[in-house]
């Protein structure tokens, strides 16, 4: 298969790529890893007129702490992601996402810039990311602004980023010492894409008692969906098995997944409260067995 | 529209090549039909069954899903590039010593994985070889041939593997 003729283009800077972006306007499309759009070129359901590569763009790569973020530059690839020993020790549940994206091939070439842009419903940053609040640092030609995960996803493939716009850093808040993260996923076997996945943050006082958390669901729609009645089920509950076992009930709460090929509505409801309680109580200290040895080690 | 040639310039196999391509042409194509190298296979041609897995900057990567473009200035490895004259590489000794293959379409990008998880991970269980290929897929083997053959090319780069196993005459 190959993709429609376009011209390309290689950015070596991002002013250069703004540039570029400008005066190239609906037909240009932005090249990060290419692991979502050149197979959605080869297949012809995109056929932009030019590519301008950011691969080429110096500075947009690697993890760092800031301030209290850590910042990850937009073409940093997934295995690096997963590997990082910072992203690790401080937010678990990133490098568990980041480790089950697709294959070890995919891994090492796509990037979380590019699969924020792209925002496949059945990704997994999207969903990590909506549990940890992370933002979203753009630029354009009239300058730099920051775009919060709530508002960057807004449906199927659609996401806030402006035509001139270039998505360069993603920030995610480190969690406090007393927080845990968790991100689980059930994979389309086929594919690994998500069929449902649940990414949570918990944060919990000397007494354990839960003084706040977010819970984002993947697979029941358009976007990451915050499962609201669990949020606000847990919020000052002792954070045990029982409490999230009851809170996880009202995962799916107010979503409205549609039926497909591989699962149907019901059982995307049910595998979300079954990941919502595995993620909460990982999150919560608890021993959680996982199949992945990425999210072993 | 045809669009304009792109100049490129990179090192395969330690050789530099320069080349004028077209944007759109995927870096599997390239590495077939211009240079001549196909040991690396197309299969799905969809970045699933890892029969295109090569080593690009180090990395094993789908070439399928690369264009040629984005591939300027990159050290790449094929399966051309393992073996040294007649002496095979040890993963590549390996799937004919345990018989990792059967009909060998999806021989090369198997290969390429492994020689890339052994890097990385030079005494992997069977569990991590079997995630580290998850990225490959075979439709006639059913892998444990495929995983044993790992494990004894493992055995063979720590040292450990000598005369077990013999040699293979054909």
């Amino acid at each position: 298969m190959f993709p429609a003729n376009f011209g390309y283009v290689a950015a070596r800077s991002v002013d250069e790529a703004l540039e570029l972006l400008a005066q190239h306007g609906e037909d240009a499309k932005l090249l990060a890893g290419g692991h979502s759009l050149i197979p959605a070129m080869k297949l012809r359901l995109a056929s932009p007129r030019t590519l301008i590569d950011l691969g080429t763009v110096q500075g947009l790569r690697g993890v760092r702490v800031d301030g209290d973020a850590l910042a990850i530059g937009a073409l940093t690839v997934h295995a690096d992601i997963a590997a990082s020993d910072l992203v690790r020790q401080r937010i678990p549940a990133l490098a568990a996402a980041a480790g089950v994206i697709g294959d070890v091939q995919v891994r090492n070439r796509g990037t979380i810039g590019g699969s924020c842009a792209h925002a496949d419903p059945a990704a997994d940053f999207p969903v990590v990311l909506t549990a940890l609040n992370a933002s979203f640092a753009v630029v354009s030609p009239s300058g730099k602004r920051t775009i919060s995960v709530d508002d960057f996803f807004v449906d199927f493939y659609t996401t806030a980023l402006g035509q001139n716009e270039i998505l360069t850093e993603i920030r995610v808040p480190l969690p406090p010492s007393d927080a845990g993260t968790a991100y689980h996923k059930l994979a389309n076997p086929a594919s690994g894409y998500v069929v449902v996945s649940s990414g949570a943050l918990v944060r919990r006082d000397g007494s354990g008692k839960s003084i706040d958390a977010r819970v984002a669901l993947g697979g029941l729609g358009g976007k990451p969906f915050r499962a609201a009645g669990t949020e606000t089920a847990l919020r000052g509950k002792s954070l045990t098995l029982e409490s999230i076992v009851d809170a996880s009930a009202k995962a799916a709460e107010g979503s409205d997944p549609d039926d497909d090929i591989y699962a149907s509505a019901d059982y995307k409801r049910h595998i979300a409260t079954v990941l919502t309680q595995r993620a909460l109580a990982q999150a919560s200290g608890f021993k959680v067995e996982t199949s992945h040895p990425q999210n072993q080690r | 529209m045809n669009a304009e040639r792109v100049a490129i310039s990179l090192t395969i196999n330690n050789v530099r090549h320069d080349a004028a391509v077209e944007p759109r042409e995927l870096l599997v194509y390239f590495l077939r039909d211009r240079l001549g190298l196909t040991g690396t296979h197309v299969g799905c041609d969809t970045s699933q069954c890892g029969a295109c897995t090569i080593h690009l900057n180090g990395r094993a990567v789908k070439s399928c899903t690369i264009l040629a473009v984005q591939a300027n200035g990159a050290e790449i490895t094929t399966i051309e590039g393992l073996a040294h004259g007649d002496e095979l590489h040890p993963v590549q000794e390996g799937f004919r010593q345990k018989h990792g293959l059967q009909c060998g379409y999806c021989t090369p990008g198997m290969i390429m994985s492994s020689v890339y998880l052994l890097k990385n991970n030079p005494n992997p269980t069977a569990e991590e070889i079997k995630h580290a290929l998850d990225g490959n897929l075979c439709r006639c083997t059913g892998y444990v041939n495929i995983v044993e053959s790992v494990k004894w090319a493992a055995k063979r780069m720590r040292g450990g593997q000598k005369a077990e196993g013999g040699d293979v005459s054909r």
